[in-house]
């Protein structure tokens, strides 16, 4: 038994041995691709949607005829699990040759993996070469990971915009604001409520709460202090404590995740619920599993929006095989088919209008999906507050309704 | 005898090994150690930040609670209902039920309860449907009840086969029947006569599979996040989510309350003893009074009905997952879909077959060197000098009374550091330490319960004692080993933090795709991956069946037994 110990305390001291293969180099790409090569990169990805399953798995089988890289999709159901392995793998010391490869992540998970070393240092997504039709001009949040730099740490995959969706059935009338939404909450009792935080769709429900009740969103875009965090997050905190009471339950129980409370509105427990992806009313009820009669609709004043990304972490086992997948996520072909309704249905990073005419026929040729609003009907798009405030909020919300009497 | 010895040797240094690892990988970042982290300085704050989580306290009542309940609801319902019908027509349909009840994973039962007992469940479209009140479901906390009590049944109900099974394979060691009419004899009636002179001895055969399961049921984790509440979750479902925190200083939290598992665990197998004690002194009191207990009629009846009813729950479940996989359009409260289509099945993704692969692969090998190990271990112990069910292969059983939360992500740390993790072998080998126990647990009575005079016998013919074990003993124990291998094979399958976390994602199964399928919520997928899941172990269970049938096709006497 003391030997064993003694082996885990020199395990857990970790080596001192610097992170692996840096001098892979995407500026030059034809040797990027010969490495690549042959090589089978993990990507772990969340797992719990057919949909996206089915497109990555296209992704992966056409990197495989064009550059012979074999990509594995690894099926998670909560990407912290991937931060959590890698973390565990830097302490082990295990500084190359790592399990995960490739990984789907933004925001406060991204800060978590670049604030503790656990991605690949050296910048590589701004290199790519389908980097340059990115639309950075235009969508700020492409380099600015929930207000932290991205700094060529993460290639750009996907744009999420907070969108809500009613049962046209049910509710004739959605409110267009947070207070509408107070307001109708208290009138129909037990027809709201809003996954778990801290599951991240329940994260970001709050996120919007804030910015829009708060004062002047400016503070938000700063790292979080206890006196920042008082005065900015009352109004959200009197928010909740008047619609708790009112909450589907009661407040005393909450959907779990995402795939929970779409699940309600679908049994008709709730009459609107809430989604990342601007198209997702339209693929569920596309599978059946929303009734055809379910809309969407947005918060006059806006509602949050952010992108999505693929990380390579600092071990990783396959990183020139992992940028060759990331390059082709970003090409006009993949984010395309991407957008596709049918397919998944996820907005583009790039910026349309710089591409070949070829390639803008593919978008062009998108048709919305039934629930889906229109480009110009979605709203302004609210920045994500910086990542020290999510933090915050779900401790404050735990203490507050964490536990009900 | 030599060679011989190399099996309890093996076992131990595949079960204990990894268990003690894990348990220092989680004990030394709870105490503040973990230099990675950029903390080295041995210290409590980790177990001061878990004292400081919201709702702690409740918490570990309800792992407390729920567990204690669930593990004494089960084992009365299972006495109750062999003390009142063994030997019976009633007996003998619901032990046919053991099986494939056993063969259903927890979290697929748990699923099954909720489609069943939820507001917008099959029950509530029932009663909508017969009394037309209902348009919506009603606002009712019944699933994720802040007391815990579906969670409490689905373990019940999960539970219940088996201990039923572990019961039957240890009541023949218990001579039951010549007491039974002892006791029938002396004016008793079936149940109390049962407890006097049955039961003590029966206890002590099934003590080790009762305890198991307040181990199990004081930590779950899948259950407890379908079925349990949520403000606040049980223990384990908290460790969880701190181990999963992006804020990596939470990990240091998440060991500490994985340390407050392992006492909370402690402190119900502790109240379970002090319990035990409580039952016998009751029972005493009771002989002494001399209470017949003839009319106990009613009370079988109910341990009848109640035996039935958590079957038929489960059973049910089974149903509402199927039909939810081919349905299409189901709104409330209709009973029934609006129509029915494949499509879900159809467009399973491919990846399913690699995972069915992987699970049998997995389940196969780690089914198979389980027993192989077991029945060296106790072939060891039986040509030992002091033969019988000792102290001695106790040890074996450790992995059962320890949580699995608490030493997973510690043995993670050290599979890593040998760059072991993400290996077949790997995983295997964390299976079998999960499914060696469960091999062991129901191997043992019947292996004990085994006449030792046939073996006499051989030995006075001058064969070895290797020709009793494989023409004698093990031919006559083939319906239990087999039972024991199906037992291991549904426990391999069922296994998904062990898999996910040991085989970096790498060795997906049935469980670990259901698990990330479920995750999106949708329920036609939710069925059709749950009873992918129930599958396989049905058809272990089933296999086992057929080939021991085949077997004794013309030994009346192994027919009868086990």
């Amino acid at each position: 038994m003391r030997a064993l110990l003694a082996l885990i305390s020199v395990l857990l001291l970790g080596s001192l041995a610097q992170a692996g293969d840096e001098r892979l180099d995407p500026r030059n790409w034809d040797a990027v691709l010969a490495e690549a090569k042959g090589e089978k990169v993990f990507f772990h990805a969340w797992g719990g949607e057919p949909r996206i399953n089915d497109y990555i798995a296209w992704a992966a089988e056409t990197v495989k005829e064009r550059y012979g890289v074999r990509v594995v999709h690894v099926k998670v159901s909560d990407t912290a699990q991937v931060i959590s392995r890698v973390l565990t793998e830097k302490a082990a010391g295990r500084h190359e040759g790592g399990t995960v490869d490739l990984v789907w992540i933004n925001g406060e998970n991204f800060a978590a993996m670049k604030h503790q070393g656990l991605l690949r240092a050296a910048p590589w997504s701004t290199e790519l070469p389908n980097y340059r039709f990115i639309d950075v001009e235009n969508k700020p949040s492409v380099a600015l990971d929930f207000t932290v730099p991205v700094d060529g740490l993460e290639a750009p995959w996907g744009m999420a915009k907070l969108v809500f969706f009613y049962d046209t059935e049910r509710l004739s009338e959605p409110p267009a604001s947070a207070s509408q939404l107070a307001t109708w909450i208290a009138d129909n009792p037990g027809r709201f409520t809003y996954p778990q935080p801290p599951h991240f769709i329940g994260t970001t429900f709050l996120k919007q709460l804030l910015v829009e009740l708060v004062a002047d969103s400016d503070v938000l875009m700063e790292p979080a202090t206890d006196e920042s965090f008082a005065a900015a997050a009352a109004p959200l905190f009197d928010w909740l404590d008047a619609a708790h009471p009112k909450l589907w339950r009661k407040g005393r129980a909450f959907p779990r995740d995402y795939g929970g409370m779409r699940r309600l509105l679908a049994d008709g427990e709730i009459d609107i619920a809430f989604a990342f992806n601007p198209a997702d009313a339209s693929s569920a009820i596309a599978s059946g599993e929303l009734p055809d009669s379910v809309r969407s609709f947005v918060f006059e004043d806006g509602t949050l929006g952010n992108t999505h990304f693929v990380a390579i972490p600092f071990n990783a086992n396959a990183a020139a095989g992992a940028m060759v997948f990331a390059d082709f996520l970003m090409s006009p072909e993949a984010q395309a088919k991407k957008q596709d309704p049918h397919v998944w249905g996820d907005p583009t990073v790039l910026a349309v209008e710089r591409l070949s005419a070829e390639d803008r026929a593919r978008f062009d040729a998108l048709v919305l999906g039934i629930a889906t609003l229109a480009p110009d009907e979605l709203g302004p798009i609210l920045p994500e507050p910086h990542p020290s405030w999510v933090s915050r909020i779900e401790h404050e919300w735990a203490r507050r309704y964490g536990v009900v009497q | 005898m030599s060679a011989l010895r190399l099996f309890p040797i093996a076992a131990f240094f595949v079960l204990i090994a990894p268990v003690a690892a894990g348990l220092a990988g989680v004990f030394l970042p709870a105490f503040g150690y973990l230099p990675v982290l950029g903390r080295s300085a041995l210290s409590l704050d980790a177990f001061a930040d878990v004292m400081a989580m919201p709702g702690l306290s409740r918490s570990i009542l309800l792992s407390l609670g729920s567990g204690l309940a669930a593990t004494a609801i089960s084992l009365l319902v299972v006495t109750l209902f062999v003390a009142g019908w063994r030997g019976t027509r009633v007996f003998a349909a619901l032990e046919r039920l053991v099986s494939p009840l056993l063969s259903v994973p927890h979290a697929a039962a748990a699923f099954g309860l909720a489609f069943l007992i939820a507001p917008s469940g099959f029950l509530f479209r029932l009663g909508a449907e017969a009394t037309g009140l209902l348009e919506r479901p009603p606002d009712l906390l019944i699933v994720n009840d802040r007391l815990g009590i579906a969670m409490t049944l689905g373990l019940i109900v999960k539970e219940i086969p088996f201990l039923l099974l572990m019961t039957l394979a240890a009541l023949p060691q218990t001579r039951a029947g010549e007491m039974e009419r002892m006791a029938a004899s002396l004016g008793y009636g079936r149940i109390v006569g049962f407890v006097h002179t049955i039961l003590p001895a029966l206890y002590g055969q099934i003590r080790l599979a009762v305890l198991a399961v307040l181990v199990f049921s004081t930590s779950v984790v899948d259950v407890a996040l379908i079925l349990g509440p949520t403000t606040p979750a049980p223990l384990a479902v908290r460790i969880l989510t701190w181990q999963q925190d992006a804020d990596l200083a939470m990990h240091f939290t998440a060991a500490a309350g994985a340390v407050l598992q392992i006492g909370v665990t402690i402190l119900a197998l502790v109240i379970w003893l002090i319990g035990e004690r409580l039952f016998g002194f009751v029972c005493r009191v009771m002989a002494l009074s001399g209470w017949r207990a003839r009319a106990d009629m009613a009370m079988r009846q109910l341990a009848a009905f109640v035996m039935a009813l958590s079957a038929a729950i489960v059973l049910a479940g089974l149903c509402l997952l199927a039909l939810w996989s081919v349905a299409g359009p189901w709104r409330f409260p209709d009973p029934l879909p609006d129509s029915f289509s494949f499509s879900t099945w159809m467009r399973m993704p491919g990846s399913i077959a690699a995972a069915f692969g992987h699970s049998l692969m997995l389940a196969g090998a780690s089914a198979i060197l389980a027993v192989v190990l077991a029945l060296g271990s106790l072939e060891f112990r039986a040509r030992s000098g002091r033969p019988g069910p000792g102290r001695a292969l106790g040890v074996l059983y450790v992995p059962l009374l320890v949580p699995q939360i608490a030493f997973l992500f510690g043995l993670q740390i050290l599979f890593s550091y040998l760059g072991f993790d993400g290996a077949f072998l790997a995983v295997l080998l964390v299976h079998l330490v999960f499914v060696f126990p469960y091999v062991l647990l129901s191997l043992s009575d019947p292996w004990w319960a085994w006449d030792p005079r046939y073996g006499h016998a051989v030995r006075a013919l001058g064969r070895s004692p290797n020709v009793v074990f494989w023409r004698v003993r093990l031919p006559m124990l083939a319906r239990p080993v087999l039972t024991a291998a199906a037992l291991g094979f549904a426990v391999s399958i069922a296994l998904y933090l062990p898999t996910l976390v040991i085989g970096a994602g790498r060795w997906p199964t049935v469980t670990t795709e259901a698990v990330a399928l479920a995750s999106g919520g949708d329920p036609r997928l939710i069925g059709a991956t749950a009873l992918l899941q129930a599958l396989l172990p049905f058809l272990g269970f089933a296999i086992a069946a057929l080939v021991a049938a085949f077997l004794s096709r013309n030994r009346r006497l192994m027919r009868a037994g086990a």
